[in-house]
């Protein structure tokens, strides 16, 4: 699986949506995603792609991971595993 | 309807191992927070924490009571060895079997958890020491308090998140006040500063990396600590006839439960626990100079507490002074707001209010008097303090000056 599909899997099991429901502009917000969902969603994108990802839930903006959008998020993932890519 | 009043303090917290080194570490605006030292800190993301330093239990508990007192309990024994010294009581007789102790504590013996799921799962033993059990139970502090100090009435541990302490004392001033006991020792303890503990709080993503800074624009989450602070409440007669110094009235309580959301705080929760202590405690709110705030530096809890008490205060919150002393100890969970008691009781009888450090950027959705960054001298008569926890419980306390 791509990484976009995964993503979208991950994103649409937190919104209890169907995976063709979740496209790559759709916000988490728009999917109607809360704050936990938001940790749990990070949590297993995490599992998924063995990455760490930065990110503190009482400034998200401030965080080095845009979780605005499923495109930025793909964006983020893909980052992260250039960075983080063992040596 | 009995009066309580506190006869006796005692504290182990990351700003000292008393109460008098405490309110001066509190008046000086010292921050307890700093790099954690404890095993596997490396595979934390989270380094930063409000330890107690220089408590070895060797030396301080024989080698058998070293065997059953994970570091939670460790702290209340010596807590509450400084409390019933200043009290002044001796538990015998009759008042032996009708004093109990009542505390707060959310996770109990976390460390000994930790410690013997390490052995067995990650060093693949399978023998753990025999006094596992009780080492770890949340009773265990206030049992080992009740057995050192002879209290026979009604004991019991308060488990209510990082409302458990004030939810502990709350407890123990009905008991006086209905006069089923003549005194009690109460507050809480907490002890999580382990690998365990540290990672499960890690992994909400609502810890600071580098500071707590509660109230300030740029506050980035809370900072966990550790310890613990023991009272000795006392029925005001009983306390007057003894002639015992009395440090000030436990005026009045008030609990809620928010009965919304998990984590996520109530401002309307919030204001109903103030107002109601208030209430209980039949004062004004004009007659509020100090709430100690739950103040855990997390961008939800302090805008909402904020927003409760202007809720509750009207113009008056403009005027009252607020300020979270966890910047300077961190968030001791279940023992939390019974070392922050510690600030009210210095409010009401020294007259100096704990400043709230690490303030360093106005909030608009804070915009309180919250004595940033430097102590400050002034009259006050009543305190509150604040405890709002995990589950949307929250309870309140009413201090007044007697």
């Amino acid at each position: 699986m791509s990484v976009k599909d995964q993503v979208i899997a991950i994103i649409a099991e937190q919104a209890l949506l169907d995976p063709q429901d979740v496209t790559l502009d759709s916000t988490l917000e728009s999917l109607g995603i809360d704050s936990m969902g938001v940790v749990e969603s990070i949590f297993a994108i995490e599992e998924a792609f063995d990455i760490t990802v930065p990110f503190n839930a009482n400034a998200p903006q401030e965080s080095d991971f845009d979780i605005t959008s499923v495109a930025s998020i793909i964006d983020g993932i893909e980052r992260l595993r250039v960075q983080q890519a063992p040596a | 309807m009995k009066r309580v009043v506190i006869t006796g303090a005692g504290t182990v917290n990351p700003l000292g191992h008393s109460v008098a080194e405490t309110c001066a570490a509190m008046r000086d605006g010292f921050c307890g927070i700093g790099p954690l030292e404890i095993r596997d800190v490396d595979r934390l993301q989270i380094r930063i924490g409000g330890q107690v330093k220089g408590f070895e239990a060797e030396g301080r508990f024989t080698r058998q009571q070293i065997t059953l007192y994970d570091r939670f309990t460790q702290f209340t024994l010596v807590a509450a060895r400084e409390a019933i010294a200043q009290s002044g009581l001796t538990f015998e007789g009759k008042l032996a079997a009708r004093a109990g102790v009542v505390l707060g504590t959310a996770g109990g013996g976390v460390s000994t958890w930790d410690d013997n799921y390490r052995a067995v799962y990650a060093e693949g033993k399978n023998r753990v020491h025999p006094f596992v059990v009780p080492r770890l139970m949340n009773n265990a502090a206030a049992a080992h308090v009740s057995m050192e100090w002879n209290l026979k009435g009604p004991s019991y541990s308060v488990s209510s998140a990082c409302a458990s302490s004030n939810h502990a004392m709350a407890q123990a001033a009905m008991m006086i006040r209905s006069g089923m006991a003549p005194a009690m020792v109460t507050g809480g303890s907490e002890s999580m500063l382990c690998f365990g503990g540290v990672k499960a709080w890690e992994g909400l993503r609502v810890m600071s990396r580098d500071a707590c800074r509660p109230f300030s624009a740029n506050r980035d989450g809370m900072v966990q600590g550790e310890g613990a602070g023991i009272f000795v409440f006392e029925e005001y007669e009983h306390a007057r006839a003894r002639g015992a110094e009395i440090l000030c009235e436990v005026a009045g309580f008030a609990m809620s439960s928010d009965a919304s959301d998990i984590v996520m705080p109530s401002r309307e929760g919030a204001a109903r626990a103030m107002a109601g202590a208030l209430a209980d405690a039949r004062l004004d709110s004009a007659d509020v100079g100090y709430i100690n705030a739950h103040g855990t530096g997390t961008a939800a809890n302090d805008k909402t507490e904020c927003a409760a008490v202007a809720d509750v205060f009207g113009a008056h919150a403009e005027r009252l002074m607020i300020s979270s002393t966890k910047s300077m100890h961190g968030h001791l969970i279940g023992g939390t707001g019974a070392v922050e008691l510690l600030a009210c009781i210095m409010a009401l009888r020294d007259g100096v209010i704990a400043p709230t450090i690490g303030y360093e950027q106005p909030d608009p959705d804070c915009a309180l008097d919250v004595v940033p960054n430097v102590a400050r001298d002034a009259n006050v008569t009543v305190a509150l303090s604040n405890a709002f926890a995990f589950g949307g419980m929250n309870a309140v306390i009413a201090l007044r000056k007697i």
